[in-house]
């Protein structure tokens, strides 16, 4: 992994960061609440989690077993809090 | 009859993850630690989303999103620090493990403000159904922060002598893979209690 990437890498988690506090800050005011925010963020966090995983854990070039037991990991969460969130919702 | 050696082709996948093996099976066992106390985090809130949605107002999101800007340059300062000494730069190596350090200092000192607020607010364990799971899930993580730290600084220690290198970086990238899933873990964590509503 070069540096350049790592880098890059760092910036995309950073935006990312940023866009989640966005959404808690603002999303009232964009219209972005309920269940279309609580997707936007399991989205991002799946988006975040995936580069740490691959780029800063260096599994990029590992076989697909184990990065699917770490990503596997990150949809389950996501999925769970998901079917929590809907289940709240009736 | 072609006798070559059977090798794996020069771009094949590693079939091991870097570092210690052992790591990664004590990296699965805490990720799934933190998957069924999130998952018992979001099917309580879903019993109790009036109480959940309004406690989670008088969280300092700020803070959190700090935290979470800390804990993701920490992890990509341990992500140079691995990648300077598999160049055998041990020295650049060793003071980006010190700024990774300092990261996770960092979110120490802001997640301490955090408590000490809530706890000056005569807040505890026992406030109610949300705060004991805001207390006893982040102050589960703030101790993976504590033990990260700790790993970290043995891992400056040895990369200033010089232990590592393009030939041994097994140490380096296990404890690498250690505080980068402490950083993953929070990655979920964040939105999950400071934001989600």
């Amino acid at each position: 992994m070069n540096t350049r990437h790592l880098n890059t890498v760092w910036v995309v988690l950073l935006l990312a960061t940023l866009a989640t506090f966005a959404i808690g800050e603002t999303g009232d005011m964009l219209g972005i609440t309920g269940p279309v925010a609580m997707l936007l963020l399991l989205s991002i966090s799946i988006v975040k989690g995936r580069l740490v995983v691959l780029d800063f854990m260096g599994l990029r070039g590992v076989k697909f077993f184990w990065r699917s037991l770490l990503i596997g990991w990150l949809l389950l969460v996501s999925a769970l809090i998901a079917v929590a969130y809907w289940i709240a919702l009736k | 009859m072609d006798l070559a050696p059977t090798s794996p082709p020069p771009h094949a996948p590693a079939s091991a993850p870097p570092g210690d093996l052992a790591i990664w099976f004590f990296i699965l066992a805490e990720l799934l630690a933190f998957g069924v106390f999130f998952a018992a985090y979001a099917f309580a809130r879903a019993r109790n989303v009036e109480l959940f949605d309004s406690m989670q107002l008088t969280l300092d999101r700020q803070a959190g999103a700090l935290n979470t800007v800390l804990l993701i340059s920490g992890s990509a300062c341990v992500a140079r620090a691995v990648e300077a000494v598999g160049r055998a730069r041990s020295t650049t190596g060793a003071r980006w493990l010190l700024a990774g350090i300092a990261c996770g200092g960092g979110f120490l000192v802001v997640k301490g403000f955090e408590y000490a607020d809530k706890l000056g607010a005569g807040i505890n364990l026992s406030t109610n159904t949300f705060y004991m799971f805001y207390l006893s899930l982040t102050f589960f993580h703030f101790m993976h922060v504590i033990l990260g730290m700790v790993i970290l600084v043995a891992l400056w220690f040895k990369t200033r002598q010089g232990a590592y290198g393009p030939a041994d970086m097994n140490g380096i990238e296990s404890g690498a893979a250690y505080w980068h899933m402490v950083d993953l873990v929070w990655i979920v964590l964040f939105p999950l209690v400071y934001v989600m509503r």
